[in-house]
């Protein structure tokens, strides 16, 4: 049962604004600078969150509205941002997301866009897609599956209906719940089977913190425009996360292509059927490293699920997260007493938990009083604290640890590796005993 | 060594040691040259038993004399719990070197323990004795002497070095140190007529715990815990104790039964693990107290008591009762914890499927006979294939065992439960049964189980599958040719000690028309060394007396 917390205030924010959702899809792409129509701030916000998330120098550019702007409209304001980016940094792509001031004044960018093309045939080699993402709507993972769609719609070139297919090339559609360490994983389970993946976005090259040759003011890497126009003439299109669904069937509608939506690859049972998949797809046997990888991750459940087991666990996150690591914490015993997500999904009516609300980290802080760890980003630190319990860090932002960009949860390996990392919280937590452990209760004593 | 060999001669002619009264004179003198067998003995040492059983001796420093191994790769891993000093988790020993190997290492443990005075200031120090300084000629007890005097602390020389024999054996030595050494070398600063002593009992776990607030209910004083969570000074003066209850077995038979010679102080064998025997214990503590003069009423408050505590305990087992009626446990364990946990077990309705006599002595096996009648299925050695064969065939849904065998059930994809001192849940008392049956509640209704039985996507055939077609071959290979399965089942080992077959015993049967199971022993050996493979030895000797028979109606 999905529901949505009642409070008129929003204590402790687990949500993040679709803008930066979309902004961070944009930085999947190569060459690409994202561009938040709005003021300043709602850039300069959304850039430090990244910054320090990744710990990796983040292009995002501002329209800068002022005040006087946001009142005439913004069309000045992105043509001279967009003239101003392409002069200063050369991108290939710059992604245009709307924010709630912008929304709320009601400018069209669709049609500014059509306004600068014509005024400036000199931005002609620059793709510019923009993305509708008003911050009073829906949250991070919507303005990111916004986003791509609208990268499909704009940059996919129609597929012929004879067109000649790339006989292993996938169209992968990764949902903003996968880091750019998952995407790496994909990449090579991918390849293994022979099959030319295309990730959209792809953050592995851009944000996975890698030494770059050159300084680049754009993105380091992802994939680039012409592989996305190229996408239609691939052969098959996998998506995951039920976020990616709307693009899939876009791109699928472009491309003649049916596709095929994993809602989640964290588990064994996701991971088998994602190998069976792959098997049945590219023709070739299951090769033998990820054989061997699947009986290390049974092994990890046998010798994890004493600690797993009747646990007790608070966790927030964005639908599609929430999704794989709670189902998965639900198949290795544990108990989802709290769940606490963002927006609507259609997938977690089925989740497994007591409650799954909508709602902020108060929420998640009021239902996880008796959990034995509480999973969510970053800032349920504080709530941790006060509950005297673990924590895990999950999802974006986790600003007080490194590596966030590497964190696993796909396949065998990164469930092997959740397995080792959550439960080594338990272990830790296990309390104990001493001589007032197992004191006789109050009342029994009062009786004597 | 002539007086560790004169006191491990002691240890073996214990009186109260049923095994050792199992033993023919001549084995019996054997004693500790009995030899593993190479290349397939399992368990510790006998340092290890004495480390064991007075660890858990909260407040001392316990320095192992002796080169890394011994400490270095052993120390803190044990679960007794404190509820106070923490020295007795600090690693210790003199990591004896090259030099000390030639030189002798009496010197650097002398000053060992005065750096562990200086520094830590414990009221006493053990100083264990291992192989190497053994051999080397290094004499402890002048060394622990010299300190004691000099240093002005008991320090205490536990002369159980690893080769002289088991686990069981260092767990005596170590209780003949005790008994040398400290108990009976301080005085309690009061006594009361409600004062005990629970012998062998390591507060694994914390299990004392589970218990000592029953006790603490009905004024019931533990004077000392030989040894868990014990302080020197208690253990030192408890031979000021009215009963004593001896918990683990056979562990420390000769520390109760040398303080009841001594001092007079009367003991029965208990166990806390299960309901039943729980209140048992409650029972026979409340008797003894009475009978050494504590007043009458104690008797009446221990059974309100009982009856108060039962009740709350069905109570909260009751609904596992419904969930675990009718499940099977698989049950490889040793010694006490065998008996003891059958009971706890059949109280909920769970059935048991086998279990292992391994360690346990004579007694323990027909306490396990005896509650689990004649269907009780022993197992001494079970193969990975044989577990696999017994969860294929639906006979156990859960197996409980020591820490070991916990790898071969996990492989085997079976629910394990760990009920060895490595574990980390308690199980004593009312509260430690309901723990219990909550903790097999949780590992079979672990929703992972369905998940890693399940074949990968890639194999046409599960691991459990190609077993099965395995067993199945042997089979019809042993129905195409009975000769070669009749010479596999003769050359099956019977034991693992002596390395006897079935065949060697069956063939002594029929030569010199052998009809106990001692005669057996002595003349083939078989059974003469930890005496596990007894029972098996009788299923061949009833299974001759059947043929026998069976020709006998015939004729």
């Amino acid at each position: 049962m999905l529901s949505t917390s009642k409070k008129a205030c929003t204590v402790n924010p687990l949500k993040m604004s679709q803008p930066i959702g979309a902004a961070l899809a944009f930085m999947g792409l190569k060459g690409a600078m994202p561009l938040l129509h709005g003021s300043q701030g709602c850039t300069s916000f959304g850039l430090v969150l990244f910054v320090r998330h990744f710990r990796e120098a983040i292009p995002l550019q501002t329209t800068a509205m002022s005040e006087v702007a946001t009142v005439i409209g913004g069309l000045e304001n992105v043509e001279q941002a967009v003239v101003n980016i392409v002069s200063r940094t050369k991108p290939e792509i710059i992604g245009i997301c709307s924010t709630g001031v912008t929304e709320t004044k009601g400018d069209d960018v669709e049609g500014f866009i059509r306004a600068i093309r014509q005024k400036h045939p000199e931005l002609d080699g620059v793709a510019l897609v923009s993305v509708s993402t008003p911050d009073f709507k829906d949250a991070f993972q919507d303005g990111w599956a916004k986003a791509v769609t609208r990268m499909i719609d704009q940059l996919v070139l129609p597929a012929a209906p004879d067109v000649q297919r790339h006989p292993r090339r996938l169209n992968v559609l990764a949902g903003c719940h996968l880091t750019p360490g998952d995407i790496d994983e994909l990449r090579d389970i991918f390849e293994s089977f022979g099959l030319e993946p295309l990730f959209l976005p792809d953050l592995s090259g851009s944000l996975d913190g890698h030494l770059p040759d050159d300084f680049t003011p754009t993105t380091l890497g992802g994939i680039g425009v012409a592989e996305i126009a190229g996408m239609g003439q691939s052969s098959w299109i996998l998506a995951i996360g039920e976020q990616m669904r709307g693009a899939a069937e876009l791109l699928s509608e472009k491309s003649g292509l049916p596709f095929t939506l994993f809602d989640r690859l964290t588990g064994l049972s996701s991971s088998d059927d994602l190998m069976a998949w792959l098997a049945r797809i590219s023709g070739r046997p299951v090769p033998l490293k990820f054989r061997r990888q699947r009986s290390q991750l049974v092994d990890a459940m046998l010798d994890g699920h004493f600690h797993f087991g009747g646990k007790k666990v608070a966790i927030g996150a964005e639908p599609d997260l929430l999704w794989a690591v709670g189902s998965w914490l639900t198949e290795m015993g544990c108990e989802i007493r709290a769940a606490v997500t963002t927006t609507q999904s259609a997938r977690l009516e089925d989740l497994p938990s007591g409650a799954t609300l909508i709602g902020d980290l108060e929420d998640l802080e009021g239902m996880a009083s008796d959990c034995d760890l509480l999973i969510t980003h970053s800032h349920g630190r504080q709530a941790a604290e006060r509950l005297e319990i673990p924590f895990f860090r999950l999802g974006i932002p986790t600003f007080d640890r490194l590596g966030a960009g590497h964190q696993l949860t796909v396949g065998y390996r990164g469930t092997r590796s959740l397995i080792f990392d959550i439960g080594n919280l338990f272990i830790a937590q296990a309390h104990e005993p001493n001589p007032g452990t197992w004191r006789l209760p109050e009342e029994v004593m009062a009786s004597a | 060594m002539s007086t560790l060999a004169s006191k491990i001669q002691e240890v073996f002619a214990e009186p109260g040691c049923g095994k050792n009264q199992g033993k023919s004179e001549k084995e019996r003198k054997k004693g500790c040259t009995k030899q593993l067998k190479p290349g397939a003995a399992a368990g510790g040492c006998a340092f290890d038993g004495a480390k064991i059983a007075l660890q858990p001796i909260t407040d001392v420093a316990h320095l192992v004399h002796g080169p890394i191994a011994c400490e270095g790769n052993s120390w803190d891993n044990r679960g007794a719990k404190s509820s106070g000093p923490q020295v007795y988790r600090t690693g210790f020993t003199t990591d004896i070197g090259e030099q000390d190997v030639i030189f002798g290492g009496e010197k650097r443990l002398y000053k060992s323990i005065k750096e562990i005075i200086e520094k830590y200031d414990p009221p006493a120090v053990f100083v264990y004795q291992t192989c190497v300084p053994a051999m080397i000629g290094d004499d402890i007890g002048a060394v622990c002497k010299a300190a004691s005097e000099r240093l002005g602390k008991p320090v205490i020389p536990i002369n159980s070095p690893g080769f002289v024999g088991p686990k069981n054996l260092g767990n005596k030595l170590a209780g003949e140190a005790l008994l040398d050494y400290v108990i009976g070398t301080e005085e309690p600063e009061v006594t009361t007529p409600y004062d005990i002593n629970i012998i062998g009992e390591y507060n694994l776990a914390g299990e004392l715990w589970q218990v000592k607030p029953l006790l603490d209910e009905l004024g019931i004083r533990i004077l000392s815990c030989i040894s868990g969570d014990a302080r020197y000074h208690e253990v030192a003066s408890s031979h000021r104790a009215r009963a004593a209850m001896m918990v683990c077995s056979k562990a420390m038979i000769n520390v109760a039964r040398k303080m009841e010679e001594r001092y007079q102080i009367p003991f029965f064998e208990g166990s806390f693990y299960g309901i039943g025997d729980m209140s048992e214990s409650l029972r026979e503590i409340a008797r003894l107290l009475v009978e050494r003069g504590a007043p009458d009423e104690l008797l009446g408050r221990t059974e309100a008591l009982i009856a108060r505590e039962e009740a709350r305990a069905w109570e909260r087992l009751a609904p596992y009762k419904k969930r675990l009626g009718g499940k099977r446990v698989l049950l490889i364990t040793g010694g006490v914890k065998s008996w003891s946990v059958v009971a706890a077990l059949q109280e909920v309705g769970i059935e048991i499927v086998g279990t292992s006599v391994k360690k346990s002595t004579k007694e323990d096996k027909e306490r396990i006979k005896e509650l689990m009648g004649d269907d009780a299925h022993m197992i001494d050695d079970m193969s990975p294939r044989e577990m696999y064969k017994m969860l294929k065939e639906a006979r156990a849904d859960i197996m409980l065992s020591g820490g070991r065998s916990q790898f071969v059930a996990l492989k085997a994809k079976m629910p394990w439960l760990d009920i060895n001192q490595e574990r980390h849940h308690a199980y004593a008392g009312y509260e430690g049964m309901v723990d219990l049956v909550a903790e097999i509640d949780k590992a079979l209704s672990n929703p992972i189980w369905g998940q890693v039985r399940k074949a990968a996507p890639w194999d046409e055939t599960t691991w459990e599958q190609r077993a099965d077609q395995a067993i199945a071959e042997e089979l019809a290979a042993a129905e195409r040719d009975p000769v070669a399965a009749r010479e596999k089942a003769r050359a099956r080992q019977i034991c693992n000690c002596k390395a006897i077959t079935a065949g060697e015993i069956e063939d002594a049967i029929l030569a010199d028309r052998l009809i106990r199971v001692e005669e057996i022993v002595e003349r083939t050996h078989a059974g003469s060394g930890c005496g596990g493979c007894a029972p098996r030895i009788g299923a061949i000797l009833a299974n001759f007396e059947a043929q026998a028979a069976l020709s006998q109606a015939v004729r």
